[in-house]
């Protein structure tokens, strides 16, 4: 672990930096009890020197090891003999990995080719000079950093409110963060996806009736059979979601009512948090649950009255995925229920209506577009729920309106198709992306819309 | 129009009966639905415990091994590098001969050792290898059965099935229950279920492997999530001026809150992956892909940890002359600590139970060995669970049902000690 020692000399050197600093500041002004003279107090001065000392040394060391192995790979590359580097992209990927892993030493070295063996020592080799190039230049730009500040220290140098700025400056990159992550989606999502489209069309895609992705392994089918039409997957999609919805919507709201108009409090202090429980088991947990538990037991259930379910029938999936979804809607609808003033049930009691009919045509109707929100906030969870579908929805695509047959959902296709084989340039892998940048679209729109009534409804009552 | 009172009077009496009977409906429905969802969570997990528990228990055989110096070392030179390599499952097999006689023949004889796990054979190299003056001794031992045998004992194999449907024979039931019957063979506790990595043989695999890659893979999160998330809580919540840039940060956290984990899947195979070039499978970079996923989650439990600090905290310390950010970290942030403790422990939780994003950067590979650094390749729990749960084997049912004990375990865990944090340190002003 080169890279850690130098992180730790680097941190040691910044408390070096500290210590510097502080006594620089104390000696300018004559030890502690020319204090007074000092702008800011002699810790600043420490903290502005270590600032200087780690923050530009560890930025340059983060930029060089993320670009680090793409560039000695291509340099190592480009000295391979033409015949070796005469391949596709895919090929040639492999064989940087294969170089790589002899580097690591997962594979013995024994085992390879003489010119990936001669490839591999080179890039040790460049390895080695990269590693002890970065090391010198960390230091040396920590210690560069020190010394300027520590030149730069008198009594009258606004130690603190230099401190601050960087520390304010690093809070605002840490929340510009989620902007970035946003931004990388956006871009690696749609770049794969644009590739994706150059070799099938767009309205191919979206339109297309016909979903088979493994026969584009065959030459003379790539791009040209119409076998990316994505419509199966998407109706599957909407009828698991849709089963879930019609289990988590009037389960969840009816639990959210009856805990929070009817409930006494001891009830609902011990109901709540199993209810609650739920909402915190892992998903694959559900999936297991309905491969191996609901599936079957549906699949005998149907036997028993005459009915032929699959034994990935969409209703497995789409049940146990709307018992995942109980919580969410009941606790949203909750906080909605209870947002909703007294005064409107007292209003309607004293017109003599009964509790239920307050809570139907009033309180309901008042929390409406909170409820609203909730459930398509619901909805985009459901669409984008993987591992339930992945372990107990089917992987082919029927164009089916019977919920008693295997369907199967855009999240199980992006999952089989990027696990296995990694052929980056095939149009095979490159749809789990065309996919993913539907499903980001679809649920984006859906939040942005129910986080939008959601906030509404909350400033009505506020 | 102008109905009697008494008119009025005696329609809605006549209604009441009716408008009684919806409302007592009503409510039924109501306390059904609350049934219902209690009703699921007890279906579950009596249906995971009733599946799991047996999988702490394993059986285990008594053998009577004859290490043989004609199969083991037969030149006797007694080299290890010869030890290690010697024929000892020839060992296994004729001790088992010894104690069934009258075994012939190839196929007879692969039913019998089928009995025995393959890790049986193993434990006697490593024996052998440690101490060699073992060889041309005699020693009883306790290995590990087959799976078959496991779920034999265990009740889970129908024996009134037809021996072809079955994946024990009949000959193979009958020398199990002779070994019941001489008190060989029983179930203990299985202890390498807590200490093996994955293995194919359902009798040898455990969940360390998952444990250590999930530690690994948390340990990145919680390191990098955690001051990020904190540190971006600050700033939105305390410094950040109301304007387009601070609404366009805060629009985004709450939409990333609300992305399916799986996009956060492909967006660490296109970058982490493809255009750094990171290593696949590895804790380090499912460590940032949950970072990610954890961020908002953190964000906005930190925000409001904030913003339940009141007012006049702040205006106290600048009242004094503290800078801001003097008054956020001497004051306001040791008061928001708990309830951002709280967050992020929330945020751990659900990251330990996530799935979709780890199988798209590879951490879905079968690995043996338990990994030993961030680099490594490794899996985590819940991908553990989902590996097992597409196994066809009878006996890892049971062991996906016991991983699933364990990872809820865990989380249990993590969420009591979060709501303990919020019990003891909460301050309500």
């Amino acid at each position: 672990m080169p890279h850690f020692a130098l992180l730790v000399a680097l941190a040691a050197l910044a408390v070096l930096g500290y210590w510097v600093g502080k006594q620089r500041s104390l000696q300018l002004v004559g030890g502690g009890r020319g204090i007074r003279k000092l702008h800011s107090l002699p810790a600043y001065y420490g903290f502005l020197t270590a600032l200087w000392c780690a923050l530009p040394a560890l930025l340059i060391m983060a930029v060089w090891l993320l670009l680090q192995d793409t560039i000695i790979s291509s340099l190592v590359l480009s000295k391979l003999p033409v015949a070796l580097r005469g391949q596709n992209a895919g090929e040639l990927g492999l064989l940087t990995n294969d170089i790589r892993n002899i580097v690591l030493g997962n594979i013995p070295a024994a085992a390879a080719r003489p010119e990936v063996l001669v490839a591999a020592q080179d890039y040790r080799r460049l390895q080695g000079i990269a590693d002890l190039a970065l090391s010198g230049l960390v230091l040396a730009a920590g210690l560069a950093g020190l010394a300027w500040v520590r030149s730069r220290i008198n009594p009258a140098l606004r130690a603190r409110n230099s401190v601050e700025r960087i520390i304010e400056l690093l809070l605002l990159g840490c929340s510009m963060i989620a902007v970035f992550v946003t931004l990388g989606i956006v871009l690696s999502v749609l770049y794969e996806s644009l590739r994706f489209f150059h070799a099938v069309s767009l309205d191919q895609f979206l339109l297309g009736l016909q979903w088979s992705p493994q026969t584009a392994l065959r030459a003379d089918q790539v791009g040209s059979s119409g076998a990316f039409g994505a419509v199966p997957l998407f109706l599957g999609t909407v009828m698991i979601s849709g089963i879930a919805m019609l289990v988590a919507v009037p389960v969840g709201l009816f639990s959210a009512i009856y805990l929070a108009e009817y409930a006494n409090r001891k009830f609902r202090a011990s109901v709540k948090p199993v209810l609650e429980i739920l909402a915190g088991i892992p998903t694959v947990v559900y999936g297991f649950f309905a491969a191996l538990t609901v599936g079957p037991f549906l699949r005998h259930t149907g036997e028993l009255v005459g009915l032929k379910v699959a034994s990935e029938s969409a209703l497995a999936a789409g049940l146990v995925m709307g018992i995942m979804i109980i919580p969410f809607i009941s606790s949203l609808a909750d906080d909605m229920i209870t947002a909703v003033p007294q005064s409107l049930r007292d209003g309607a009691y004293a017109l003599g209506a009964t509790r239920s009919e307050t809570i139907r045509q009033v309180v309901l109707r008042a929390a409406l577009p909170g409820i609203v929100g909730g459930v398509l906030l619901a909805i985009s969870r459901a669409i984008g729920e993987t591992m339930i579908v992945v372990m107990a929805a089917g992987l082919a695509a029927n164009m089916t309106a019977n919920p008693l047959e295997a369907v199967t959902t855009v999240t199980v296709q992006i999952v089989t198709l990027l696990t296995g084989d990694q052929e980056f340039d095939s149009p095979k892998t490159l749809a789990a992306f065309a996919l993913g940048l539907v499903l980001f679209v679809v649920t984006l729109i859906l939040n942005v819309v129910a986080l939008k009534v959601v906030r509404k409804y909350r400033e009505q009552y506020e | 129009m102008n109905r009697s009172i008494a008119e009025t009077r005696a329609r809605v009496e006549r209604s009441l009966k009716r408008r009684r009977w919806a409302e007592r409906r009503f409510q039924a429905y109501g306390l059904g639905a609350v049934l219902l969802g209690v009703g699921f969570v007890a279906i579950m997990f009596s249906s995971l415990i009733s599946q799991g528990w047996s999988a702490f228990r394993q059986a285990y055989v008594t053998l009577e091994v004859f290490y043989d110096p004609e199969i083991i070392d037969p030149d006797g030179t007694r080299k290890p590098e010869d030890l290690a390599i010697a024929d000892y499952a020839a060992l296994i097999r004729n001790s088992l001969k010894a104690k069934f006689p009258g075994v012939e023949g190839r196929a007879a004889t692969k039913q019998l050792a089928g009995l025995v796990s393959g890790s049986a054979a193993q434990e006697l190299q490593r024996r052998v290898v440690a101490t060699p003056s073992l060889i041309g001794q005699k020693q009883t031992l306790v290995v590990l059965t087959s799976d078959t045998v496991d779920q034999l004992l265990k009740g889970r194999i129908d024996r009134t099935l037809e021996e072809e449907n079955r994946t024990i024979s009949d000959q193979q039931i009958r020398w199990a229950d002779q070994w019941v019957r001489d008190g060989q063979l029983s179930l203990r506790f299985n202890q390498r279920f807590f200490t093996n990595g994955d293995s194919r043989e359902p009798e040898q695999a455990g969940v360390w492997g998952a444990i250590v890659g999930s530690i690994y893979t948390l340990g990145v999160t919680l390191l990098l999530s955690f001051p990020i998330g904190i540190a971006a809580a600050i700033y939105l919540e305390e410094f950040a001026r109301r304007n387009r840039w601070t609404d366009l940060i805060e629009v985004n956290i709450n939409n990333l809150a609300a992305v399916p984990s799986i996009v956060f899947g492909l967006l660490g195979l296109a970058m982490f992956l493809n255009f750094f070039g990171m290593p696949r499978s590895a804790p380090l970079v499912g460590g940032l892909v949950l970072t990610l996923l954890t961020l908002p989650t953190i964000i906005i439990a930190s925000r409001a940890a904030l913003k339940a600090v009141p007012p006049s905290i702040r205006e106290a310390a600048l009242g004094m002359g503290a800078s801001r950010i003097q008054t956020v970290m001497h004051h306001v942030l040791p008061m928001a600590m708990p309830g951002m403790l709280t967050g992020t422990i929330i945020g751990m939780a659900r990251a330990l139970g996530e799935t979709a994003p780890l199988l798209m950067i590879g951490m879905v590979a079968f690995i043996v060995d338990v990994p030993k650094g961030l680099t490594d390749p490794a899996t985590v729990l819940p991908v553990q669970v989902f590996l097992w749960a597409g196994s066809p084997e009878r006996a890892f049912l049971e062991r996906t049902s016991a991983a699933i004990l364990v990872l809820l375990a865990f989380l249990v865990l993590m969420n009591a000690t979060a709501v303990v944090l919020r019990n003891r340190f909460e301050r309500r002003w």
